[in-house]
C-alpha cells in the first residue's frame, strides 16, 4: 500500500510542479537556516570532554577579605589556597592552571622571539583531560615538585617551528630559561576551551573568544611562575599589587583548580574538604566568607559562566521563528493543493478508500515534499556552514556538519512537513463525498 | 465594494484564512524585532568614538624586561620621531578598539564602600591625549607638571580628565570639575571634562558605559610602555605604520612586534565589529526570506482560491459585475486578512520585545516600528495577490454558463 501511496504521491507532486517546488523551497529554506545555527549551538554549547566531563569539577573559594555580602565566589582563587587545596592531593586527579603570554625562541630555528601563550599546570592536566599526544609524554609529579625545565608543545607549534617533525629532545628558550620539549601534542581543540573559562558571565554575552586554540606552549606550574614572574596578569585584586605582574603573594584571584573525582561519594568528601579547608582560613583570618566555596561539575561550570555567545543564540531562535513561518506557509499550500484535488479524492472514496486511507496518502505525499525538501535544505545547511567558515570567529574552523547532524536534517525535515500535512491531510480527508462526485 | 460579503465567503475557508493571519502575525513580529536589532547594531557600529581615528594607529611590542622600558620607550619614540609624515607618537596604554590595560572598578569613598562603577583608565604620556583629538567641553586638559611618574599599575594624586556620561553617571546634575574618585588607595581629581571617549572594547558594554572612560596622564616608564599612538595624516598613515613597523627591528631589535594589535585605528574598529556586521548580514537575510517565503504563501492560497471560485467570479461577472470589481474583491480579501495578522503581529512583535530585552542588552521596541511594520506587510500582501487577482479578473462571464 505505502508503495502505492508513494507512487500517487508522485504523481501528483509532478502534475502540479509551480506549487511542489513553492513547498520545497519554503521547507527547504527553513530547514537550511535552522540547521546551520542548530549546527553551530550544538558545536558551542556541547560537551567538550564527554568521556570525562562527569568526574571533572571546578573548585572555587572566595578569598577575599573584605567584608561583605557577596553571593558567588570569583571565578578563579588565590595562589596560596590554590596551592594548598592542590598539595594535599584529596582528588583523584588534580591540576592547577595559570596562563600567561611568554617570550619563546627556539635557539636552532631561524625565525623571530614570538610571544605565544603558555599554560602553566601541573602533572595531572594531562591524563585529567585525555590529552592526546603526537610525540613523547607529559611530565611526572616529581618533575613538578622539583621544577623541572621541560616544556610540551601543541600541535600548532610544532608545525610551525618544527615542519611537524618529532622535535622531543630539543630545546625552547622561554624568557631567559632553556626547557627541554618532551611533548608534542596531536591536534587538540576542546570546544569551549573549558579548562580556561572564567570571568564569561561578565562579558555581556560576547563569548566568542573561548572558543579558541589551546595555549602553544604547557609548562610545569612552578616552573612556569618562576621563568615568567612578571608577566601574569590577575583576574582581579582587593588591592593593587605592589609588584604588578608577579601575583605569588598578591592581593589577586588569579588561578585555577581543576579536579578529578570518581564517584559521587568523592565528591561529597571534597566539598567538605573544601568547606573545612575555608572555616580553617577564616579561623586563622585569611577568609571572611568560608560558606562561599562551590564545587561545580564541568558542564555545571559553562552552564553557570553562559559560554554560548548571545549572537550565537539570538541566530538560532530567528532560524526556528522562520522555520516556523515556513511550516506556516507549507500548511496553507499543501491545504490548497489537497483540496483541490477534491475530485479524485472523492473519487477514491467513493470506489472504497476509507478516510484513514486518504489520510495516509495525504500524508505520504507530505512526507515525500519533506524528503526533497530536506534534500535541498541539507545543500543550504552546507552552504551555511561554509559561510560561518569564512566569518572571523574564534570557532570558525569547527563548524562542519557531522553524521548525527546529517541524519537530524533529514528527520527534522520529513517531520516538519508531517506535522504541516496533518491538517490538510485531515481536511481532505474529511470531505464530503457526494458533494465531490456532484462537481465532477 | 461591499465588505460583507467577502467576510462571509472568509467564513468558509476558516483554516485557510487563519493560517495566512498566523503567517502574517509571525512575520510581523520577527520583522519589527529583527529591524530593531539591525537599527541597534547599526548604532553600535557607527558610534561615536571621540577620537580622530583615521588620522591615528598603534604599534604595540611585547617581550622586553622592565629594566629595558624606559630604554626602549625612547628609542621607539626617537625612531618613530623621524618617520616622514609622523605628526606625534605618544605612550598610551589601551587603544581605542584595541589593547584594553586599564579596566578598573572604581569608588566614590576613600573606604571603597561607593562603587562608581567598572571603567576604563587610558594612562597616557605627554601628548597622547591631545593626538587622541578628543574633545574638551570644560575645564583643561593635562599640564606639563600633570604627567608624573608613577611605580605600581597607575600613578597616584593624578588630576584626570573624564567623559561627560561618566561625569553625569557618577554625579548627575552636579559640577564634575574638582570631585574626587579612588581606585583602592590611589585617589584622583576631576580637572577637565572630554565629550567622548570610548572604551578599548564597546561591543562588550551596555547603553552608556561605552563611553565610560578616563584619562590618566602620568610619564612613561616602566608600567606605561610598548603601547604607542601614532598620528598622522589619514593619507600617509598606512604609510607611516608600515615604516613604524619595519623600524621596530632596527630600534627595539629585542622587542616583540604584535602582529595583530598594531594597526590603524579603522581597522582595529572594523575587526572589532566584524562579528555585529556579520549579524546584520544574517538579520538581512531572514528579512528578505522572510517575506519571500510570507508572499509566496499568500501566492499560492490565493490561487488556489481564484481556481476554485472560478464558477462563482464568472456568475458575478455575467450578471454585471466589472472586472475592476473583481479585482478589487481579492485585494480587499486580502487587506482584510492582511489587517487580521497586523494586529495579532503588533502584539506579538511586543511580547518578542520583551522577551529579547530579558536575555539580551537590548532596549524597549520604539512604537513607529509597528506602522513601518504594518505598511511593509501591507504592501507585501497586495503584491503577492496581485497576480491572482489579475487572473480572476480575467475571468470570463462565460464560464457562469458552463456546468464547469
Amino acid at each position: 500500500m505505502f508503495g502505492y501511496y508513494l507512487d500517487l504521491a508522485f504523481r501528483s507532486l509532478k502534475r502540479n510542479k509551480v506549487l511542489t517546488a513553492l513547498m520545497v523551497i519554503a521547507i527547504a529554506v527553513g530547514i537550511g537556516a535552522s540547521m546551520t545555527t542548530l549546527t553551530v549551538m550544538r558545536l558551542l554549547s556541547g560537551d567538550p570532554i564527554p568521556a570525562r566531563s562527569a568526574h571533572l569539577f571546578y573548585a572555587q573559594i572566595d578569598p577575599d577579605p573584605t567584608p561583605g555580602d557577596r553571593k558567588e565566589p570569583y571565578d578563579v582563587i588565590d595562589y596560596q589556597s590554590a596551592v594548598d587545596l592542590w598539595s594535599a592531593h584529596r582528588a583523584d586527579r588534580q591540576t592547577l592552571i595559570i596562563e600567561s603570554p611568554v617570550r619563546m625562541r627556539a635557539p636552532d630555528v631561524n625565525l623571530p622571539a614570538m610571544m605565544p601563550a603558555m599554560a602553566s599546570i601541573t602533572a595531572d592536566f594531562f591524563s585529567m583531560f585525555d590529552v592526546p599526544f603526537q610525540y613523547g609524554n607529559g611530565w611526572t609529579a616529581e618533575d613538578d615538585t622539583k621544577r623541572a625545565q621541560v616544556a610540551v608543545i601543541s600541535a600548532d607549534l610544532n608545525q610551525k617551528l618544527f615542519g611537524g617533525a618529532n622535535s622531543v629532545g630539543r630545546t625552547l628558550r622561554l624568557r631567559d630559561t632553556d626547557v627541554r620539549i618532551i611533548g608534542v601534542l596531536k591536534p587538540w581543540r576542546p570546544s569551549p576551551l573549558f579548562y580556561m573559562v572564567a570571568g564569561a558571565h561578565y562579558a555581556n554575552g560576547d563569548t566568542a573568544d573561548l572558543y579558541s586554540k589551546t595555549e602553544d606552549i604547557f609548562t610545569p606550574f612552578f616552573t612556569g611562575l618562576e621563568l615568567n614572574d612578571g608577566n601574569f596578569s590577575q583576574y582581579t585584586c582587593w588591592h593593587l599589587p605592589d609588584h604588578p605582574g608577579h601575583l605569588r603573594n598578591s592581593p589577586c584571584v588569579w588561578v585555577r583548580l581543576w579536579v578529578q573525582l570518581g564517584d559521587s561519594s568523592k565528591v561529597v568528601a571534597y566539598k567538605q574538604f573544601l568547606d573545612g579547608y575555608a572555616a580553617q582560613q577564616k579561623v586563622l583570618g585569611r577568609i571572611v566568607r568560608p560558606q562561599n566555596t562551590r564545587l561545580r561539575s564541568l558542564m555545571q561550570w559553562l552552564d553557570y559562566e553562559g559560554v554560548v555567545p548571545s549572537d550565537v543564540r539570538l541566530q538560532t531562535w530567528l532560524a526556528f521563528a522562520f522555520l516556523a513561518i515556513c511550516l506556516f506557509n507549507t500548511i496553507g499550500l499543501l491545504l490548497a493543493k489537497f483540496l483541490r484535488r477534491g475530485g479524485e479524492i472523492g473519487v477514491r472514496r467513493a470506489l472504497g478508500a476509507t478516510r484513514g486511507a486518504v489520510f495516509a496518502q495525504c500524508l505520504v505525499e507530505a512526507g515525500m515534499v519533506g524528503l526533497i525538501g530536506g534534500i535541498v535544505g541539507w545543500l543550504l545547511t552546507l552552504a551555511g556552514l561554509w559561510l560561518v567558515r569564512q566569518q572571523s570567529v574564534p570557532y570558525a574552523d569547527l563548524a562542519h556538519l557531522d553524521a548525527s547532524m546529517f541524519l537530524l536534517t533529514f528527520a527534522l525535515a520529513i517531520a516538519a512537513s508531517l506535522l504541516a500535512g496533518v491538517l490538510p491531510a485531515l481536511r481532505a480527508s474529511r470531505l464530503p463525498l457526494g458533494l465531490q462526485l456532484k462537481t465532477l | 465594494m461591499q465588505i460583507q460579503p467577502i467576510l462571509a465567503a472568509l467564513r468558509r475557508h476558516r483554516l485557510a484564512t487563519l493560517l495566512i493571519a498566523l503567517e502574517i502575525a509571525l512575520a510581523c513580529a520577527v520583522l519589527c524585532n529583527a529591524c530593531f536589532l539591525i537599527a541597534n547594531r547599526i548604532a553600535l557600529i557607527h558610534l561615536d568614538s571621540g577620537v580622530d581615528q583615521s588620522s591615528l594607529a598603534t604599534v604595540q611590542l611585547t617581550g622586553y624586561e622592565d629594566n629595558q622600558a624606559n630604554d626602549l620607550n625612547a628609542r621607539v619614540l626617537a625612531g618613530f620621531r623621524g618617520i616622514a609624515g609622523m605628526q606625534s607618537v605618544s605612550v598610551l596604554n589601551s587603544i581605542p578598539f584595541g589593547a584594553r590595560r586599564g579596566t578598573a572598578g572604581m569608588t566614590l569613598d576613600q573606604a571603597g564602600q561607593k562603587f562608581g562603577g567598572v571603567v576604563e583608565f587610558y594612562v597616557g604620556g605627554p601628548g597622547s591625549l591631545e593626538a587622541l583629538g578628543v574633545k574638551l567641553v570644560a575645564g583643561r586638559g593635562p599640564q606639563m607638571d600633570d604627567f608624573q611618574a608613577f611605580t605600581g599599575l597607575m600613578p597616584n594624586n593624578a588630576s584626570v580628565q573624564i567623559t561627560r556620561t561618566l561625569a553625569n553617571h557618577l554625579w548627575p546634575g552636579a559640577d564634575p570639575l574638582g570631585k574626587t574618585f579612588w581606585l583602592g588607595d590611589l585617589q584622583y581629581r576631576v580637572v577637565g571634562v572630554i565629550d567622548h571617549l570610548v572604551r578599548p572594547d564597546p561591543g562588550r558594554w551596555p547603553g552608556d558605559s561605552k563611553d565610560w572612560s578616563i584619562f590618566v596622564p602620568a610619564q612613561t616608564g616602566v608600567f606605561l610602555s610598548g603601547s604607542y599612538l601614532l598620528r598622522a595624516d589619514p593619507k600617509d598613515l598606512p604609510r607611516v605604520l608600515r615604516e613604524a613597523r619595519d623600524l621596530v627591528r632596527k630600534v627595539a631589535p629585542d622587542a616583540v612586534l604584535d602582529q595583530d594589535g598594531s594597526k590603524t585605528l579603522d581597522d582595529l574598529r572594523t575587526e572589532g565589529f566584524q562579528k555585529d556586521r556579520a549579524m546584520i548580514g544574517m538579520l538581512v537575510g531572514v528579512i528578505v526570506s522572510l517575506l519571500l517565503a510570507t508572499a509566496l504563501g499568500i501566492v499560492g492560497l490565493a490561487s488556489f482560491w481564484v481556481q476554485q471560485r472560478r464558477r462563482q467570479i464568472g456568475i458575478r461577472r455575467a450578471i454585471g459585475a466589472t472586472r475592476r470589481d473583481i479585482l478589487h474583491y481579492f485585494q480587499i480579501e486580502n487587506f482584510l486578512i492582511v489587517s487580521g495578522g497586523i494586529a495579532l503581529g503588533m502584539l506579538l512583535a511586543y511580547a518578542l520585545n520583551l522577551l529579547l530585552m530579558q536575555h539580551y542588552e537590548l532596549p524597549r521596541l520604539p512604537l513607529y516600528y509597528l506602522p513601518i511594520a504594518a505598511l511593509v506587510l501591507w504592501g507585501l500582501g497586495q503584491l503577492a495577490v496581485l497576480g491572482p487577482a489579475l487572473r480572476a479578473a480575467a475571468v470570463p462571464p462565460v464560464v457562469a454558463t458552463r456546468s464547469v
